[in-house]
């Protein structure tokens, strides 16, 4: 095919400006905040005083807030901490998750959708809002100052992930299934060898949603491990500058940047699975 | 007797060998750990929820039954009412979110050049923690810091400045800018999946039908998404009552900034007023229902017709999406 050549109307150059002018305007509304807490994050005590928070730093090797806001907040620990729960939880959502997406798509029983029912109703308790009640079950269970208690929790409240998973297996023959009965393979063989491998991407989306969900949660974290000497998760232990730190700002933006890197390494790995997981988590109704 | 029982052991050892036996052992399996969980976490403290709503009490002591006047407390304490008016500041924020992101969506769905790099600039908020977000913004909004001077490279003087935090006429905007900087980013995402949903044969039939971006906009793009946007509104009512982790760290709720989860917070924890926090707690389902069942309505009652006339124009375009494949067929062979 032959090149056509384009022409250009003054419209479309003046709706091509305003687009790449929005852009870059929301873009640096979005990031300078960020950015801010960077510049801050190398400067030195006596730079942070004396200096405008958007001037530079004067050396940007300075790594001493990091070094003493990691200390400070004990955030090796919080670090552990937070990555067994996300380990541990997500692993036991996945778990849950599947097998109970699996049994409600494919199999038509009593009480098959009161069961969707009682989940569908449970997305709709405000989350914060519960826990007045949730305590006091935690205390009675002994839960209060466990990481197992906390997980357990933790796990036993997903219910977007459900969602996804069904949608998932809605898309799968279940011809396969039939196949492999005839076979001979049991309902569980089924599950494991055949639809949970073929349900990876709806996994992946599910561990990236329920993640950042876990790495994030203070308001739960702070309520039942409230033993932070031993129990902090990174957002506990980022909570923990409001004291008396509260307004040495560059070790604060230092310990705001080490919280938010994990979640950067994840997002630049893989971004298309995240957005593809939020697209996907939304359409649960 | 004992002849019967064999046989009865015997069909039950038949029955779970049998296929039938054996789906009632995966159900049974499978579903089990998770109802545990959903009952011991949900639903028995939503139980429990609603009787202590009716009860003065504290976690621990004596408690005293009280009827409905955890429930009056509710509308006629004034930092609980504030509260309530508060969160009219969060809807404007969430109705102005959703326009905003469904503006860049728009914008995004065409071909953009550096179009990851504004996406993820724009979507990445959303993955940092709340409290992280409190320390950045709090940095942000403080007297002569990076707000202020932003504003003083545009030309203002920082002695026309109001205190972004402290002044009572502007620090609830300034805490519903950041919650509207957290969240965009994500409903952007969010319109843009709906949006590449969208048939692209139909956008070429209506370039050559000499629509231009803004008719696509209305008449192909806003019926395909009109479902998610409508939903994102809805969910701003209850995200407006729910925002919590901002006004906690930035403010702690001072200043009149207590939105309804940190004032309800203070009564649960710090004050152990848990009857009164558990109507709260009740009131918010209530408006959360309420909501949920308008979605639903509006969906049943407002869509199907719309629905119905989607359905006549596709039929319209059909025909130039067939020609425009004809012609894709043909230059693929030439």
């Amino acid at each position: 095919m032959k090149k056509i050549k384009k022409h250009y109307s003054i419209g479309f150059i003046i709706w091509k400006i305003i687009q790449y002018a929005s852009l870059l305007f929301v873009s640096f509304c979005a990031i300078i905040p960020v950015v801010s807490c960077v510049i801050t994050a190398f400067k030195s005590e006596a730079e942070y005083q004396n200096t405008n928070v958007m001037t530079f730093p004067s050396n940007w090797l300075n790594l001493s807030n990091f070094v003493d806001a990691f200390q400070k907040a004990n955030m090796g620990l919080a670090f552990r901490n937070s990555v067994i729960i996300l380990v541990f939880v997500l692993l036991g959502s996945v778990l849950i998750g599947t097998q109970l997406a699996y049994v409600l798509n494919r199999f038509k029983f009593v009480g098959n959708e009161l069961i969707r029912n009682l989940f569908t109703f449970a997305a709709l308790l405000p989350g914060i809002a519960m826990q007045v009640a949730v305590y006091e079950i935690m205390t009675k269970l002994g839960f209060v100052n466990t990481l197992y208690g906390y997980i357990i929790m933790c796990m036993g409240t997903d219910v977007i992930s459900i969602y996804i998973f069904i949608q998932y297996f809605e898309n799968i023959s279940i011809s396969l299934d039939e196949s492999a009965i005839i076979d001979g393979a049991s309902y569980f063989t089924i599950y494991r060898r055949i639809l949970l491998p073929l349900l990876k991407p709806a996994i992946v989306t599910s561990l990236i949603l329920k993640g950042v969900g876990v790495y994030n949660e203070y308001y739960c974290a702070n309520l039942y491990l409230q033993d932070k000497s031993k129990y902090a998760t990174m957002s506990t232990a980022l909570y923990s500058f409001t004291g008396p730190l509260g307004s040495r700002y560059n070790l604060i933006c230092a310990g705001v940047i080490i919280s938010l890197l994990p979640a950067l390494i994840v997002f630049l790995l893989c971004q298309k699975q995240i957005y593809s997981g939020i697209a996907a988590g939304a359409v649960k109704g | 007797m004992p002849q019967r029982s064999v046989a009865k052991k015997k069909t039950f050892g038949q029955w779970i060998k049998s296929r039938k036996g054996q789906q009632a052992v995966v159900i049974f399996a499978f579903t089990v750990v998770p109802l545990i969980l959903l009952l011991t976490f949900t639903y028995y403290p939503f139980c429990e929820m609603v009787k202590y709503s009716f009860y003065k009490m504290k976690y621990v002591g004596a408690r005293t039954f009280v009827g409905f006047n955890n429930y009056k407390a509710v509308f006629e304490r004034d930092d609980i009412v504030g509260a309530l008016k508060l969160s009219l500041y969060y809807m404007c924020g969430s109705v102005f979110q959703v326009a905003l992101a469904l503006y860049l969506a728009t914008i995004l769905s065409f071909k953009v050049k550096a179009g990851n790099f504004f996406k993820g600039a724009m979507f990445f908020p959303y993955l940092i923690n709340g409290i992280a977000i409190g320390f950045i913004f709090k940095f942000f909004f403080t007297r002569g810091f990076v707000f202020d001077t932003v504003l003083q490279w545009c030309g203002f003087q920082i002695d026309n400045l109001p205190y972004w935090l402290k002044d009572q006429s502007i620090n609830n905007w300034s805490l519903v800018g950041t919650s509207v900087w957290r969240y965009f980013g994500q409903n952007m995402i969010l319109f843009i999946g709906a949006m590449m949903s969208v048939d692209e044969t139909l956008y070429e039939a209506a370039q050559i039908d000499g629509a231009n971006k803004f008719q696509q906009f209305r008449h192909i793009i806003l019926p395909s998404i009109k479902t998610i946007v409508t939903l994102n509104i809805i969910l701003s009512i209850t995200g407006a009552l729910s925002a919590f982790e901002a006004p906690y760290v930035i403010t702690s709720g001072a200043n009149g900034t207590g939105t309804y989860f940190v004032v309800m917070n203070t009564i649960a924890h710090t004050n152990q007023k848990v009857g009164l926090a558990s109507a709260m707690a009740v009131f918010l389902l209530a408006i959360i229902f309420v909501c949920t069942i308008l979605q639903k309505l509006f969906f049943r009652f407002v869509f199907r017709n719309a629905n119905e006339e989607d359905g006549s124009k596709e039929t319209k375009v059909k025909p130039q999406k067939r020609k425009l494949l004809k012609q894709q067929k043909g230059s693929d062979v030439a």
